[in-house]
């Protein structure tokens, strides 16, 4: 079975729900772990990852929460396959680019993730819809507690987990929470908050993690610090930093509502007005103005648009998931044609917003 | 002021980072600011910056010339280049310098969290020994050599523990 068979197709992937689902898209948490007596990745030679990959990956696959799951070298995947698992965020950008001695082994519904000589021994990480970061923390807590017992790990007592970067010496741990902040973007708070996270020692990063662009208003948040904090102390920080986060961003709405609405159904009604009718659309505008229908939904000034279409638009007009669809030679051009097509073809049942939200339970009679 | 990563032109980004009472100081040319990311404060880190930078230098200073891990062959130099390490063994090698990195780094410079199961009871049992020893040291000062036997055979079921957890 190829991974295109395996994986869910990114409309069942966008239905999957979870708690506060509006602005937080996703929870993760990540463990790194490396084996005893063998060099890091990044410094061991081909023959030497080969060994440490076939040592690890029966040992992963053997996991019980593995029992139907997707395995495979990194060199059996094409770029394209590597670059479509980067758009599902199932695996780095960094681990997209390794071959020969790496490899990747899925579950089934994609709640658990392990990349094989990334950037150490093992990455292994826990995904859930929503806000969810507990149960990410308990349900990798688990599976590493399982791996131990089959991998001799390279562990100290007094510096934890020793892993390739000093930057994740300790726990290893790294928590992270997906947010769709398109009020405090448009309040123009966003640089304000992002300031105040920083200084509490998490970071702020873009769509695809470490030094990429927030593209569609979404951000991610993550602990920094690996060392002299435990686990849960720092899974329960972040969590309510979120908490936080998101009282920001709804009041950051309200208030937007209250002393701009104008500006706001604006910014709604053209990006309704170029996604439906637009025949040439870049990736970055498309998830610019998708960002704000999401927050039309919220908004509910698209009765019957669901939050999943615009989630599940999000992933398939990415560029490696055009090509995977159409073809693997189009240029750039060629594709935001193709991805016009699509976003006129998919919202064409969609009508336009409304002026203004619909009340709960009164949607007869705004009709009138 | 010249710029603390080349060396070679006037610095002009500034960077101060506070991280609890912790104060970090960068001071960049254009170019080299460009090159690693500064001008975008969102994806941005001081301490990532610090990794290729400081620690190199405090490696340096700690060992007084070109070091090397005995295990993998790494240096400092390779370190500088990559902000990695090469093995397990290197956080043995490289520990002087690695110090002051971990301090500007992280909340502490001491593990707090999981410890593998294996460790955690070899940690226990080594606990247990010496204050096993400590005991039967007593007990043959205070010349209570009924205790002292006691103590003798619970030493040796403890090493036979230790030695069983280490071949398993």
């Amino acid at each position: 079975m190829n991974i295109h068979e395996f994986l869910a197709t990114p409309s069942e992937a966008a239905r999957r729900e979870g708690p506060h689902a509006k602005i937080v898209m996703s929870s993760r948490v990540r463990l790194a772990r490396n084996v005893k007596g063998a060099a890091f990745p990044g410094w061991a030679k081909k023959a030497e990852r080969i060994k440490t990959l076939e040592v690890i990956r029966p040992a992963v696959e053997a996991l019980p929460q593995m029992s139907d799951s997707f395995s495979e070298k990194m060199d059996n995947l094409t770029l394209l396959d590597k670059n479509i698992l980067v758009e599902r965020h199932l695996i780095s950008r960094e681990h997209a680019a390794k071959n020969a001695g790496s490899g990747l082994v899925v579950n089934r519904d994609e709640t658990l993730c392990v990349m094989i000589n990334e950037e150490d021994h093992l990455r292994v990480q826990a995904l859930r819809p929503g806000l969810q970061l507990k149960q990410a923390w308990q349900a990798i807590d688990g599976v590493d507690s399982r791996l131990e017992k089959r991998l001799d790990y390279a562990f100290s007592p007094e510096l934890g987990y020793l892993t390739a970067c000093p930057t994740n010496l300790g726990t290893g741990i790294r928590v992270s929470a997906m947010l769709h902040l398109p009020g405090l973007v448009l309040h123009e708070q966003i640089n304000q908050i992002i300031q105040a996270v920083n200084k509490l020692g998490l970071a702020v990063r873009g769509l695809y993690g470490e030094g990429t662009e927030a593209l569609g208003n979404v951000f991610q948040v993550s602990n920094q610090m690996t060392l002299g904090e435990a686990e849960l102390d720092i899974v329960e920080r972040l969590n309510k930093v979120v908490l936080q986060i998101m009282e920001h961003e709804e009041n950051a709405r309200g208030t937007l509502l209250e002393k701009k609405p104008k500006t706001v159904y604006n910014h709604i009604g053209r990006a309704y007005g170029i996604l439906a009718n637009a025949h040439s659309i870049s990736s970055k505008e498309t998830m610019n103005l998708l960002s704000l229908m999401r927050l039309g939904v919220d908004l509910v000034l698209f009765p019957d648009l669901d939050r999943a279409l615009v989630d599940e638009l999000f992933v398939v007009t990415q560029p490696n998931h055009l090509q995977k669809r159409y073809s693997d030679k189009l240029t750039a051009e060629e594709r935001d044609l193709l991805r016009a097509d699509m976003l006129r073809e998919r919202l064409r049942g969609v009508s336009r917003p409304r002026p203004k939200p619909v009340a709960a339970g009164s949607t007869e009679k705004s009709g009138s | 002021m010249l710029c603390c990563i080349c060396k070679e032109k006037e610095a002009k980004v500034h960077l101060t980072q506070i991280v609890g009472d912790k104060m970090q100081k960068v001071d960049l040319c254009e170019g080299c600011a460009a090159q690693k990311g500064v001008n975008d404060p969102a994806g941005f880190s001081l301490a990532d910056l610090l990794l290729g930078l400081g620690a190199s230098q405090e490696m340096e200073q700690a060992s007084g010339g070109e070091l090397r891990c005995p295990t993998c062959g790494f240096t400092q130099a390779d370190f500088k280049k990559a902000g990695r390490l090469g093995c397990s063994e290197c956080y043995h090698t490289f520990s002087e310098g690695l110090e002051g990195l971990l301090k500007t780094m992280h909340k502490g410079t001491k593990h707090i969290g999981k410890v593998p199961h294996t460790q955690q009871q070899a940690r226990e049992l080594s606990e247990k020994l010496k204050s096993l020893q400590k005991k039967l040291d007593k007990a043959v000062a205070d010349e209570n050599f009924e205790q002292a036997a006691q103590m003798r055979d619970e030493i040796k079921q403890t090493r036979e523990k230790i030695s069983d957890l280490s071949t398993s």
